[in-house]
């Protein structure tokens, strides 16, 4: 602007008019609304951001507590041998242990669904503290075991007790019945005053009244009532003992036969529950009856339920019980396969990434192999597992779902990610050095080796972290070559042996259908982001630490 | 950072990978197969994993995927275990036949019931199969003809259901559960002829064979048009979405609707609530029967391998209260379950024609 005022100092222009002042207002509002813009892309970025945490977080936060009781099991030694501890029969010593909480309980199906509260780990949970310590064999021990999923789930209040007995369009029946001013309390019972015809028609001659179908009348009256409804049964909304009543109420006055009556006929239990106290509740059909809630009630009043962390999240095995799976086989397993994928990607990135970048000649093939290695880089994860697939495990023949080869897979994924970066951090060391080391009569290897690689390195480390990040997360290629298997166990922790990773892991239990595993699946899409952000916090202190300025 | 690190990267490198050659020979039992057969022996693995065994390795491929895998060989590279929600095909087992598989065990596990089911907030209603079919067939007879799917509202295939948009969120045709929904609603619908159209079209086909080809043909495809929503392998998104659109039902395992009891009701069928007694006794129409295919050639090879079959057929696993009916198996009748226990120890040869 201003040059323009210098050369031309004679200013046709007026500043000062009301167009061109319009004019800079448009300008300046213009620049207000591209911040504006912006702004509200990152707000936008940052809610979305936001709600996916606080999903995740309301849904998981739930799994990182279990519902544990205090059991008091006496290890009795005539019932455990100390020489062979895993042969005593525990199912019997911890059933019975926690079936002497409840001396009342008795009968064989009371009892069994009693023992049910109990996690079917806790059998486990008892012989592996037994053979720990083998010493307190002959005393009463008090060991803290999960209960089963429903009871956790109970206890967090995740499902409910009761539920709604009546769906919403049986609601709305009642709302019409409500609406029509037919309902009424009389002594104590809900009632549903009816029109109704005592037909002659079914009144049989043999028998008379007391043989009379009232339940077709009952039935007939409703249909007229509920038109909409036309396969509606008086049953829904009626209690059984209302063609009882009419039949009473027809035998005592016969000459009503042929008439049209008003009459007082009862609801069933839900509906009079509506009627009364506002509402009809169920007991959730989760449960077999309120027994098992007065039994669990009365482990929460005697306090031997409690509510501690849940290291099992980290330490255990997967497990078919959502109380007793844990993390362990997994993480092992995606640590193994990422330290298969750095030693293999790391070196064979860097000396591409050298060898292009320092020595090749500019020519058609350097630019063909550069060119693929950045398409590379696009090329969707789950055409890795496809070539892993058909390349490891079909034409090497190497072991199904093992780490070794999971390793492979997402090396050949992150490879161009770490040639792309360790090329650009190559790039970034200033010529100066080079020439410097060659002034001075170091080798061409001597200068690489000795002063741009280490130079480079903080540029080519966050890279390779980055690149060893997104594959952490990596899901497609793994199930493709069988790294979703469930495996009970974390004793054979190998290369080639079976092993799940985190991804898979969360792909399979959030497909599992038991209510525990969908806090446990959110409990552990929060470890790997945590993972996730720890590797990224690597890379940035790398960067910050090592990084040189010139 | 120098060439002495890089070395020992390199080194390292290259110990990683002679570690396939030295990989242990005696391995674990793999097994592999049916998502729905999975967590049962899921279940067994972890008894078995528990009780001291060599836990086993098991992968939910499908039930097609674990035959095709199954039936690729005998030999370590290949697993010992198959899982199945519908018994071998002649193709299958010519498959295996020409790998050298040629003893193969079937043990039928028992049944599992599909569930078809809506919100607790919806509307709680009755169908029968043939209605089912009407509502989610790709092709219906409409006044003696084959059509395309013409209704929008249940209540347009009887006054009785509901006046309510037919939405039915259901799994992919990759799916076993699929499989088998096609066959025990339509195929059961178009077979017995529940439908007038049905059954003239078997009385004028007259072979049985030419009846056949014609409704697997015009008696299988789900609809496309909008009504029949696929909803991926995953049965708790199909609950969600349940959830979220009371007016929607959906179809999937039992075992999920056993577990989300609160949220969710049954639709009958034929007037049968599903429970594990209407599936055992059969009146429920919508079961299927599991089984496990074993390789007999790796019994003796593979260690554990048969501990683990008892363990799997044992009165505790598969008997009337055993574990894998708390896990939602429908199971065998008493004497069923003796000549299945004796079928799979004294390992009897499947033979199929």
């Amino acid at each position: 602007m201003t040059d323009i005022s210098q050369t031309q100092p004679t200013a046709t222009h007026d500043w000062t008019s009301a167009t061109a002042r319009r004019r800079v207002r448009r300008r300046y509002a213009a620049d207000r609304r591209l911040q504006l813009y912006g702004i509200a892309a990152i707000g936008t970025a940052v809610a979305l951001l936001g709600v996916m945490f606080t999903t995740l977080i309301y849904a998981g936060y739930a799994a990182f507590t279990t519902t544990k009781v205090e059991l008091g099991v006496f290890l009795d030694p005539e019932k455990i041998d100390k020489d062979n501890i895993r042969s005593a029969n525990f199912r019997k010593i911890v059933r019975d242990a926690f079936l002497s909480h409840f001396p009342d309980v008795q009968g064989r199906t009371d009892k069994r669904n009693l023992s049910k509260i109990l996690s079917s780990g806790a059998v486990y949970i008892v012989r592996d503290y037994v053979v720990r310590n083998p010493d307190k064999i002959g005393e009463l021990v008090t060991i803290s075991v999960p209960v089963s999923d429903p009871f956790d789930q109970l206890y967090k209040r995740i499902i409910p007790r009761e539920i709604q007995a009546l769906s919403s369009d049986r609601i709305l029946l009642y709302r019409q019945l409500e609406h029509r001013d037919v309902l009424s309390v009389q002594r104590g019972v809900g009632v549903v005053k009816t029109t109704l015809f005592v037909d002659p028609a079914q009144v049989p001659k043999e028998g008379g009244v007391e043989a009379a179908d009232y339940q077709r009348m009952i039935n007939e009256a409703f249909r007229s009532f509920f038109l909409s409804e036309p396969s509606l049964s008086y049953r829904e909304i009626l209690s059984p003992s209302a063609a009882e009543a009419l039949k009473n109420k027809v035998v005592a006055n016969p000459e009503l036969v042929g008439k049209t009556i008003e009459v007082n006929l009862p609801l069933s239990a839900n509906y009079d529950n509506l009627l009364q106290k506002g509402e009809a509740k169920i007991r959730n059909p989760r449960f077999r009856s309120d027994k098992e809630f007065a039994w669990f009630d009365s482990l929460i009043q005697r306090g031997l339920i409690s509510t501690p962390f849940t290291w099992e999240l980290f330490f255990n095995a997967d497990s078919r019980f959502p109380e007793l799976a844990g993390l362990a086989g997994a993480l092992s397993g995606s640590f193994l396969a990422l330290l298969v994928c750095f030693l293999l990607s790391f070196p064979i990135g860097i000396a591409t990434a050298t060898y292009l970048e320092e020595f090749a000649p500019k020519n058609r093939i350097t630019d063909f192999i550069e060119v693929n290695i950045n398409n590379l880089a696009a090329v969707p994860s789950v055409v890795f597992g496809l070539l892993g697939l058909a390349l490891f495990l079909n034409t090497f023949g190497m072991p199904r779902s093992a780490p070794l080869v999971g390793g492979m897979v997402l090396a050949l994924m992150t490879l161009p990610t770490i040639i792309v970066a360790t090329r650009a951090a190559l790039k970034s060391v200033p010529p100066s050095i080079r020439e410097a080391a060659l002034g001075v009569g170091a080798s061409k290897h001597q200068v690489m080796l000795h002063h741009v690689l280490p130079l480079a390195m903080p540029g080519i480390l966050t890279g390779t972290i980055i690149g060893l990040a997104q594959a952490l997360g990596e899901t497609a290629p793994l199930l493709l070559i069988g790294m979703n298997a469930f495996i009970p166990s974390v004793e054979n922790i190998g290369l080639t042996q079976p092993a799940m990773a985190l991804p898979t892991q969360i792909f399979s239990w959030a497909d599992s259908p038991e209510r525990g595993f969908v806090s446990r699946t959110s409990a552990a899409i929060i470890v790997l982001l945590g993972f996730l952000v720890l590797m990224n916090l690597l890379a940035v202190y790398l960067r910050r630490r090592f990084e040189k300025k010139w | 950072m120098n060439n002495q690190f890089i070395a020992i990267v390199a080194a390292a490198a290259a110990a990683g990978s002679f570690a396939v050659t030295t990989a242990a020979s005696a391995r674990e039992i793999k097994i592999v197969g049916s998502s729905t057969v999975f967590p049962y022996t899921q279940a067994v693995a972890e008894e078995f994993a528990r009780a001291g065994g060599k836990a086993p390795t098991v992968e939910s491929t499908g039930t097609g995927g674990g035959m095709k895998i199954f039936c690729s060989g005998i030999g370590e590279a290949h697993p010992d275990i198959t899982g199945a929600s519908r018994a071998m095909k002649p193709s299958e087992k010519k498959l295996c036949d020409k790998n050298g598989v040629t003893d193969v065990t079937e043990v039928l596990l028992g049944y599992d019931g599909l569930s078809v089911a809506n919100s607790r907030k919806g509307k709680k209603f009755s169908v029968t199969k043939p209605q089912m079919y009407q509502a989610l067939a790709a092709k219906v007879p409409v006044d003696g003809k084959l059509v395309d799917n013409p209704y929008k509202k249940w209540s347009d295939i009887d006054k009785s259901l509901p006046d309510q948009v037919i939405t039915a969120y259901g799994p992919p045709p990759t799916s076993g559960t699929r499989d088998a929904f096609v066959e025990l609603v339509f195929h059961h619908v178009c077979k017995r002829g529940k439908l007038p159209f049905w059954a003239d079209a078997a009385k004028k086909a007259g072979d049985k064979n030419a009846f056949k080809k014609m409704f697997k043909a015009d008696c299988t495809a789900m609809r496309t048009d909008g009504p029949f929503i696929e909803a991926g392998e995953n049965d708790n998104l199909i609950v969600q979405r349940l959830n979220a659109d009371p007016k929607a039902v959906g179809i999937f395992g039992y075992s999920f609707l056993f577990e989300n009891q609160d949220k969710l009701q049954a639709l009958q069928i034929g007037g049968v609530e599903p429970s594990m007694e209407t599936i055992a006794s059969g009146k429920y129409g919508i079961s299927r029967p599991l089984f496990i295919y074993i390789k007999n050639a790796h019994r003796k090879v593979i260690d554990g391998m048969p501990a683990f079959i008892e363990e799997y057929v044992s009165d505790t696993a598969m008997g009337d209260a055993g574990y894998l009916s708390e896990r939602g198996l429908v199971v065998l009748p008493a004497e069923d379950l003796k000549a299945v226990q004796e079928a799979a120890l004294k390992a009897k040869r499947l033979v199929t024609n």
